[in-house]
């Protein structure tokens, strides 16, 4: 025992007398000193932190073969073998910097992302609502981007050229096939979905992933919510109608329920703001929706949202090839959505991405020839007036399954495959005057393999490489698309980007059933981005070039129907774009501003050759403002759209000439519109407020500006028709109240 | 023989357990007493985190040195100028406190902690985030106060967000001086379970309360 203690006591006075030293410098691969580094002596208490000259130094008592670790966040840590003798010891130490998210470049040529997290996102998902040209509909507040055109007179987004059906929407990974509500003549119609359902988007206006495909110009892709924060229930009360919903959550927050209501009617709305046509059925929509969520135990998610929805409208409009007659449409569409998909990690460091959809959509359209009494009439001299009146009946049925695979490595890289199929079956029912029928059906399998990969080589530099595999039973062949993008850091806040990628599409369904052995339309993009970006500010520029092929022209086909006759259209795009948004240099306030030049041309359809086309403007701006006075409890959003004249043509068949013919054209006024919305939260604060009320007003073309979209021709070219909105301007006032929690923010957001 | 072999090692178990808990304690009240002046100095909050972080990984078993470990760096992160990097400093705080939680569930203390580390996420970004990480600050909050009622750092902590919250929001002194009052009553009787449990924040509820006439 005594010879235990005595050796205690050599073993504890040899420690004392043998403190050792450690220093030295810590840098990173280019030998700037780094701070704040940790070091540590492993298993033991003692090291010490860099100053901030990379300096480090401490001493231990330790002895022998011991291990030094150094740690700093965004670092990768490194460790290193020492063996303290009696000696001071000098060691430096080198960092490598971590490969992260947050310091990574993000490959982000061509793409624009709405989201509250996404490091380099352009707008976030309040954004996407509190636009005040938007009105809560949310392709429309991509249309203050650049890259996107000012078209009024139909849905869609018209994206760098393209026409809006080279533009798809994507909910969750699958395509939603009737985004928007069916069309009606000269007036655009609003998506279908709200826009609070979803926590991200990404709009890329070209070169987007090998993931989706079968769009010409661009992709929409939008990331449905996850759990709600907690359970609530709301109300709404507008000039447009009323709706409600609750959303539950459970208790131990893994899953949730919802269900919602909304009824929208446009009578009070059209009797205070007289529309340019007379509607004698005001358009009325009814349309209920239910969710349910679920976490997995591994962190996943299965997520269902179903909605089901029926709307009714009809008007009147003075028919273009007379003085008395009106043109009487109508339209009652029913449309059904479903869309389940699961996300999880599976294993192995795989994760699954997996979902499928299925919808039915069915329009019921009539047009009739009325006279001044608003009586129907026939008129078979000239035989075009008979064509007035005639029924229409579309149904369609869709269906797609898709499975995308996926693993990370070496943190941010990662591989991707999956594929998609997907079912589509339209049959359309065409009756004419005098009873006689056209029925039509265009069935597809779309087939599509794709694989993807993201490399990051530095924190500086990255690439995505993928390639598109697909098989169309329309088309009868396969194609091959091979997508690249690769960014590059300039600086510690810009960034270069470069991306290219081929893409194919199949006719549009108006076009079809086309003549056989047609094969796809291909666009190929070229696109060179610069971005500046803080947390304060963005400054985006893009160049792009895309080049149209084998476009579809178009002919009668035996019902006198206008399809697809063969793919030897072609065409080109080109522009350069700029995008500047600062929510810091005038104190509370925060505005964006874009800017678009696009020179376009394509020789598609029945045009008679390369022509610029009616839905491309060559100059768009887009000025948005807002701004929140917290003592007021009001806030005020504020916007400005600007576009250069579209052309409009006269196409007509010259009998001498046996072909298509420019017989006239012309360029409209340009396009100038304000839009100003105002919300007024009076319960902001309140603590323990039981109900959470907001007020809105908004107005659109607030100046009440003249906004031409395009002319219409008669018969025989004789005399145009300005395409302009069904009215000057539109105001809305509603009140929202929500129940549990305070969700203010979002009902303002909601019902801009 | 065998028997005086084990004797003989279990005395040497627990002259080392005993050693080891001395060199624990000596180092943890070394840097406990740097801690105040560190809540003071910003420039050593990291040294004296990365201190505390040593001496847990090293323990692995004990709690207070992560807990002091994410508390200093939450308040590092509390005080970067460059909102970038904000993010990183609190997730690193996120990642320690985590392990704290892991070693004693259901800790008052321990919910502070994750408070703050909310908080500081929701500073990033206000206007943006107050949905997120303001719900899941007060959560912890409110949790902190029902696992120890008697821990005056949750209405601390409550006092402090609401003296910083527009009146518009149901912030400002006159709501803020209510809690810290509380804190401050809770501070009068307030015992640390040990000489090296939490028993900071006093001053600071003091100068909070001073500070709202």
């Amino acid at each position: 025992m005594k010879y235990i203690t005595t050796s205690a006591f050599l073993f504890s006075f040899c420690l004392c007398q043998a403190q050792v030293k450690i220093s030295g410098t810590v840098t990173d691969k280019k030998n700037k000193p780094l701070a704040g580094v940790s070091i540590q002596l492993k298993d033991s208490y003692d090291g010490a932190t860099s100053d901030s000259i990379g300096n480090y130094s401490f001493t231990t008592d330790e002895k022998g073969e011991k291990e030094i670790e150094a740690s700093s966040s965004g670092y990768l840590p490194v460790s290193q073998k020492i063996t303290i003798a009696g000696a001071p010891i000098s060691l430096n130490l080198l960092l490598k910097e971590q490969i992260t998210e947050l310091k990574a470049v993000v490959i982000s040529a061509g793409t624009f992302e709405a989201s509250d997290k996404a490091k380099g996102a352009v707008l976030n998902s309040i954004d996407v609502v509190t636009t005040p040209s938007a009105n809560g509909d949310i392709t429309s507040a991509f249309k203050t981007l650049p890259g996107t055109q000012q078209v009024g007179e139909s849905e869609g987004l018209f994206v760098r050229g393209g026409s809006a059906t080279e533009s798809k929407i994507y909910i969750d990974g699958t395509l939603v096939s009737n985004f928007f509500y069916s069309s009606t003549p000269g007036v655009a119609s609003r998506g279908r979905f709200n826009p609070f359902l979803f926590k991200g988007t990404v709009f890329s206006t070209g070169g987007y992933s090998a993931l989706y495909g079968q769009a010409l110009s661009s992709a929409l892709v939008l990331e449905s919510i996850d759990l709600p924060e907690r359970s609530e229930a709301d109300l709404g009360i507008s000039v447009l109608g009323l709706g409600g919903g609750i959303q539950k959550l459970s208790k131990d927050k893994r899953s949730s329920w919802g269900v919602s209501f909304n009824y929208t009617n446009l009578w009070l709305g059209f009797k205070v703001f007289k529309q340019k046509q007379d509607y004698f059925q005001v358009p009325v929509v009814s349309q209920g929706d239910a969710n349910f969520r679920i976490r997995t135990k591994t962190g996943g998610m299965v997520k269902y949202y179903g909605y089901i929805s029926h709307n009714k409208t009809a008007f009147r409009t003075n028919d273009i090839d007379s003085v008395v007659l009106k043109d009487a449409f109508s339209i009652s569409n029913l449309n059904m959505y479903h869309n389940l998909s699961w996300k999880d990690r599976i294993g192995g460091g795989w994760r699954i991405n997996t979902g499928a959809s299925f919808s039915t959509n069915k329009d019921d359209i009539g047009n009739e020839l009325q006279d001044a009494n608003n009586n129907k009439i026939l008129i078979s001299t000239p035989e075009f007036y008979a064509f007035k009146n005639f029924d229409l009946v579309n149904k369609g049925v869709y269906a797609q399954g898709r499975v995308v695979l996926e693993k990370k490595f070496l943190g941010l890289n990662a591989f991707r495959f999956g594929a998609d199929y997907f079912y589509s079956n339209e049959k359309s029912s065409y009756t004419l005057y005098d009873g006689t029928k056209y029925e039509e059906q265009v069935k597809d399998n779309l087939l599509a393999a794709f694989a993807e990969t993201d490399i990051y080589l530095t924190n500086n530099l990255a690439a995505k490489l993928g390639g598109r595999l697909e098989h169309s039973d329309l088309m009868k062949r396969w194609n091959i698309a091979p997508r690249a993008s690769l960014a590059y850091k300039t600086g510690d806040k810009s960034q270069a980007s470069f991306a290219y990628g081929i893409f194919y599409q199949n006719p549009e369904r108006k076009l079809l059933p086309g003549a056989a052995g047609l094969d796809y339309s291909k666009a190929s993009h070229y696109i060179l981005q610069y971005i500046n970006q803080t947390k304060d500010y963005t400054f985006r520029t893009e160049m792009f070039y895309k080049k149209y092929d084998r476009l579809y022209k178009t002919g009668f086909n035996s019902n006198g129907r206008e399809v697809a006759t063969n793919a030897n259209g072609l065409g080109y795009a080109k522009g350069v774009e700029l995008f500047w948004r600062d929510k810091k240099t005038i104190k509370n306030v925060d505005y964006w501003i874009s800017y678009s030049y696009l020179d376009t041309k394509r020789d598609y359809l029945n045009y008679p050759g390369e022509i610029q086309p009616p839905f491309a403007a060559s100059h768009t701006a887009s000025f948005v403002f807002k701004r929140f006075v917290l003592p007021w409890k009001m806030g005020f959003n504020f916007s400005y759209n600007f576009a250069t004249g579209r052309p409009y043509y006269r196409i007509a068949y010259n009998e001498t000439q046996q072909r298509y013919l420019v017989a006239d054209q012309g360029k409209t006024i340009n396009y100038n519109s304000m839009g100003f919305s105002f919300n007024y939260l009076p319960s902001l604060g309140k603590q323990n407020a039981k109900v959470f009320s907001v007020f809105v007003i908004g107005v659109n073309n607030v100046l009440g500006q003249n906004l031409v979209y395009s002319y219409n021709y008669n018969h025989d070219g004789s005399r145009k028709e300005a395409v302009t909105p069904p009215s000057k301007r539109f105001v809305f006032i509603g009140c929202f109240l929500s129940f549990g929690t305070d969700r203010s923010q979002e009902a303002i957001n909601n019902n801009l | 023989m065998k028997k005086l072999l084990f004797m003989a090692g279990a005395c040497f178990m627990m002259a080392s357990v005993f050693a080891q808990s001395e060199k624990f304690t000596g180092a943890m009240k070394k840097n406990l007493a740097a801690l105040d002046t560190a809540f003071q100095n910003p420039a050593s909050l990291l040294s004296v985190a990365n201190n505390f972080e040593r001496i847990a990984t090293a323990e692995k078993t004990q709690w207070l040195p992560y807990y002091y470990a994410a508390l200093l760096q939450v308040n590092y992160g509390f005080g970067l100028q460059d909102k970038s990097q904000v993010d990183a400093v609190a997730d690193k705080a996120n990642e320690l406190i985590s392990k704290a939680d892991s070693l004693a569930p259901n800790n008052s203390e321990i919910s502070c902690v994750k408070s703050m580390i909310a908080s500081c996420h929701m500073m990033v970004d206000p206007m943006q985030r107050w949905q997120q990480y303001g719900a899941a600050s007060n959560e912890a909050m409110e949790a902190a106060m029902v696992q120890d009622p008697t821990n005056p750092r949750p209405y601390l902590l409550k006092g402090q967000g609401l003296k910083y919250t527009p009146e518009q929001f149901g912030g400002g002194c006159a709501t803020a001086k209510v809690e810290l009052k509380t804190a401050l009553d809770k501070y009068a009787t307030f015992k640390p379970a040990g000489e090296l449990y939490p028993d900071w924040g006093k001053d600071i509820a003091q100068g909070l309360f001073d500070g709202c006439k």
